[in-house]
């Protein structure tokens, strides 16, 4: 029973591990991370494509459904990403889990990449479920497919980033929900999900040009339905700027093991 | 080459020092125990071994590489089994021990991971959530999962903290074995038997401070009194005044005299005294006291159990 000298070493097999882990464990719970978001973005639908929808009319040429569709696809991009990598980093710190990442060869690049990915693979699992339960209530004319596609893969990585930074300076779970209830739903909602900002009147409407979310949702929708507040250019430049800002934060802040290492 | 080797090793939190200046080695296929009391810094320095800690000030080195510029290399010769019980409860054992083997960049091997299970007594319960295991269990799976990627070192922050004797000594005659195989091994224990029969070399720890570092056996005999109990064959009435440096003590009515023989000093020297004085022996024995003596010398603490 001898524990021979250890086998060949295969760099990125931690990383795809690690991936593979964390792909696991919301699947392992895929009624909480997965089905409740679904069901969440469904009322939504329902709400507002099936019963309101048909009485509003927010932009000019467009059902409600239509206009909202968009941005409750990337509401549950960005929810569920957040949630992926801040809560299962956070659980790992809190239940002291995280020692056994810590021990491995698993370096500080391959730690951020896998939690991203998973979460972006989570977050982008439900955004594409909330498309397809979403042609039941309207048409898109997806006027620039692959633009959405970069734009939702953006906001996923951008929040995957933001729940990493949210996890390792949360002190308690408290702490973790006030960002999502405090930081992330006002903004969201504020952001333009519901209504165009340039019906807002002022100062309110200029006051949404600071919300970086506005960019996200913006860019989404214009790429699908073909009309935004921004051009695609100031959507992509200012959420990618935000997305890189954010990376770079996370990276430093697990690089140097804040939090993680004592 | 040394299988570890710690030289100069600081560490401080909020500005109290936990370990400070701290080097020992530990050489290639011993047993090698680090002991002292809650707070002496035991842990600190096996969590900065790991990487779990990050360093104040000095170096460690696995095996010749450095453990914080070749992390990668160090951390795969290396198996922890934390103090705390560390799990994931969303995964079962056979899952998380399948797992655990790809974080060291090493491919699973059935044939291993089933020895491990094996030897272990973790078969019946691979289906088993880690939150339905009882507490002697994930311990058991805490070892299998350092050991899955086959480590050169494997470190034990006292595994067996709350485990009951026979789990405790099936435990120890595991760690034997796969030490006889040549896995080197650095533990930490509060069952100093157990340390004084286990452990090759002894290193003792107290308020951050490496305080000795011996041969166990060595250190032991060095260290600890022995007592001489002689059997006379005349009883005496009262202590001999010639060998009050020896602390005497007389019981069973003068037949049987106590004396301690302090560490270093010769029993023959003091059997020649004896004899000088006219006693006539009738029999001798000695008792001689153990690691946890020592430990309670050199630290001033009355021992852990």
């Amino acid at each position: 029973m001898m524990p021979r000298t250890p086998d060949k070493f295969y760099p990125w097999l931690p990383f795809w591990t690690l991936l593979r882990k964390e792909v696991l464990r919301f699947c392992r719970v895929s009624t909480q991370t997965i089905l409740t978001p679904i069901v969440t973005a469904s009322l939504y639908l329902f709400v507002f494509g099936a019963t309101l929808g048909e009485r509003l009319t927010v932009l000019e040429g467009f059902s409600y459904a239509q206009f909202v569709i968009p941005g409750l696809i990337i509401m549950g991009v960005i929810n569920n990403s957040f949630a992926n990598t801040s809560s299962s980093l956070f659980m790992s710190r809190y239940l002291g889990g995280i020692v056994d990442l810590l021990v491995t060869p698993v370096s500080p690049p391959q730690f951020i990449l896998a939690y991203t990915l998973a979460a972006m693979i989570r977050g982008m699992l439900v955004g594409t479920v909330v498309l397809m339960i979403s042609t039941l209530f309207a048409t898109l004319p997806w006027e620039a497919p692959l633009f959405a596609i970069l734009m939702a893969m953006i906001a996923s990585f951008l929040f995957a980033q933001f729940g990493l930074i949210a996890a390792i300076y949360a002190h308690n779970f408290d702490t973790l929900s006030m960002y999502s209830n405090f930081v992330i739903l006002p903004l969201i909602y504020l952001g333009g999900v519901f209504y165009p900002v340039s019906i807002l009147p002022d100062p309110w409407g200029k006051l949404s040009y600071l919300n970086p979310l506005f960019y996200l949702i913006d860019g989404f929708r214009h790429a699908i339905i073909g009309v935004g507040d921004t051009s695609y250019l100031v959507a992509f430049g200012v959420s990618s700027a935000l997305a890189i800002g954010l990376f770079i934060w996370a990276a430093w802040l697990i690089g140097q093991g804040y939090r993680l290492r004592s | 080459m040394d299988a570890l080797t710690i030289e100069n090793l600081c560490k401080s939190f909020d500005g109290k020092p936990a370990v400070r200046d701290v080097s020992f080695a530990i050489r290639q296929g011993e047993i090698f125990g680090l002991l002292g009391p809650n707070g002496a810094g035991k842990s600190t320095t096996i969590n900065m071994i790991a990487g779990v800690v990050r360093l104040g000030a000095g170096q460690i080195t696995a095996f010749g590489y450095d453990n914080q510029r070749d992390y990668r290399y160090t951390r795969r010769m290396l198996g922890v089994v934390h103090q705390e019980v560390v799990i994931d409860n969303f995964f079962t054992v056979d899952q998380a021990l399948r797992l655990h083997a790809g974080y060291y960049g090493v491919k699973d091997d059935p044939a291993w991971r089933q020895l491990l299970i094996e030897r272990l007594g973790l078969e019946p319960h691979l289906d088993k959530v880690m939150l339905k295991l009882s507490g002697g269990l994930k311990r058991r799976f805490m070892i299998a999962k350092a050991l899955i990627h086959r480590p050169q070192l494997l470190i034990l922050d006292e595994p067996t903290a709350g485990v009951d004797v026979e789990l405790r000594h099936g435990l120890w005659e595991f760690v034997r074995e796969i030490n006889r195989q040549g896995t080197t091994i650095l533990l930490t224990t509060h069952y100093l038997e157990e340390a004084e029969e286990m452990c090759d070399r002894i290193a003792i720890m107290n308020h951050g401070e490496l305080i000795a570092l011996e041969d166990t056996h060595d250190l032991v005999r060095r260290l600890s009194n022995r007592q001489l109990r002689l059997w006379l064959e005349q009883p005496l009435a009262e202590q001999p005044a010639e060998l009050k440096n020896y602390s005497p003590q007389l019981k069973e009515d003068g037949r049987l005299l106590l004396l301690n023989l302090p560490a270093g000093e010769s029993a023959g020297h003091l059997l020649n005294q004896i004899c000088s004085l006219g006693l006539n022996i009738s029999d001798i024995e000695t008792d001689q006291s153990g690691l946890e003596e020592v430990f309670i010398q050199l630290t001033g603490m009355k021992g852990f159990n």
